[in-house]
């Protein structure tokens, strides 16, 4: 079925699933780190996480279009940034 | 600068059309310890606190606006299929009249938000300590909007909020003791 049409394969909803983990944990640990700036071993699990989290990204928008706007995700043509499903439509 | 991301932070489902709980989350989204109120309140005091507790008001602020999306999608997903009758019933036929499905930002009682819910008072151990209480209250809010529905999917997403208020106020009892221990190097000299 054609992506753009808003509806998503099974794949779709592992890699957003396996984002959002990801995102938890860095979100937490950026968290910690604004309070505990010293803590190597948080630095380096931060660290760690980005190159997963990078990694992720790059296979769910290769397959699912763009997550982010204004450059910090490449564009392909047809310029898919504008196509369904929003957040709030998943 | 800020950059949208194409998704939630975590996901919300429904597994029903339940417009009367929609109501009573909107406390969360136009109300007085809403994230709405959140959002602007820490990115407002970024400002005038002391240089080493900014970071920490950016990042909670910032994450308070993905809060703000996850409940504006489960006012969505829980009226998106409702009839005007099924609003009535639910006592949103004042927001129907008004809005029709359009989100507002008003608590679950239907009060617009007001500049008044937050505070900035420049001195910075009364700004954490109203972000604390902030916190703590939207965590209450949060239990009591669990208790108000037995549907298990929003439950879920629910407890995601309120777990999520349980460790902003943590690191932000944590930036209060960074100042205080700031406070006593200069009291040496």
């Amino acid at each position: 079925m054609d992506q753009r049409a808003g509806k998503k394969d099974e794949r779709f909803y592992q890699l957003l699933q396996q984002l959002q983990e990801a995102d938890f944990a860095l979100v937490e640990l950026n968290l910690y780190l604004d309070t505990h700036p010293d803590d190597e071993a948080a630095i380096a699990q931060y660290n760690q996480l980005a190159q997963r989290r990078w990694m992720l990204a790059q296979e769910y928008e290769s397959h699912y279009g763009p997550l982010m706007h204004f450059g910090h995700s490449y564009a392909r043509r047809p310029w898919s940034w504008i196509d369904t499903p929003w957040p709030w439509q998943v | 600068m800020w950059i949208y991301e194409k998704k939630l932070q975590y996901p919300v489902r429904v597994s029903k059309c339940d417009p009367r709980m929609a109501k009573l989350l909107l406390e969360q989204y136009g109300g007085a310890d809403g994230e709405l109120s959140a959002a602007l309140r820490y990115l407002n005091q970024r400002y005038s606190i002391p240089d080493k507790v900014v970071g920490l008001l950016t990042d909670i602020g910032t994450e308070e606006f993905a809060h703000l999306e996850m409940i504006a999608t489960m006012v969505y997903k829980l009226t998106k299929d409702a009839t005007p009758e099924q609003l009535k019933a639910a006592g949103l036929d004042p927001h129907y009249v008004n809005h029709d499905l359009a989100l507002f930002y008003q608590n679950a009682a239907g009060v617009p938000w007001t500049a008044t819910y937050i505070q900035a008072k420049g001195d910075p151990i009364a700004d954490l300590y109203e972000d604390i209480a902030a916190e703590e209250k939207a965590r209450a809010t949060y239990q009591w909007l669990i208790d108000m529905t037995d549907d298990v999917d929003l439950q879920d997403s629910l407890k995601f909020l309120r777990e999520r208020e349980v460790v902003h106020s943590l690191r932000f009892r944590e930036a209060v003791e960074i100042l205080k221990a700031e406070q006593g190097v200069k009291r040496i000299f």
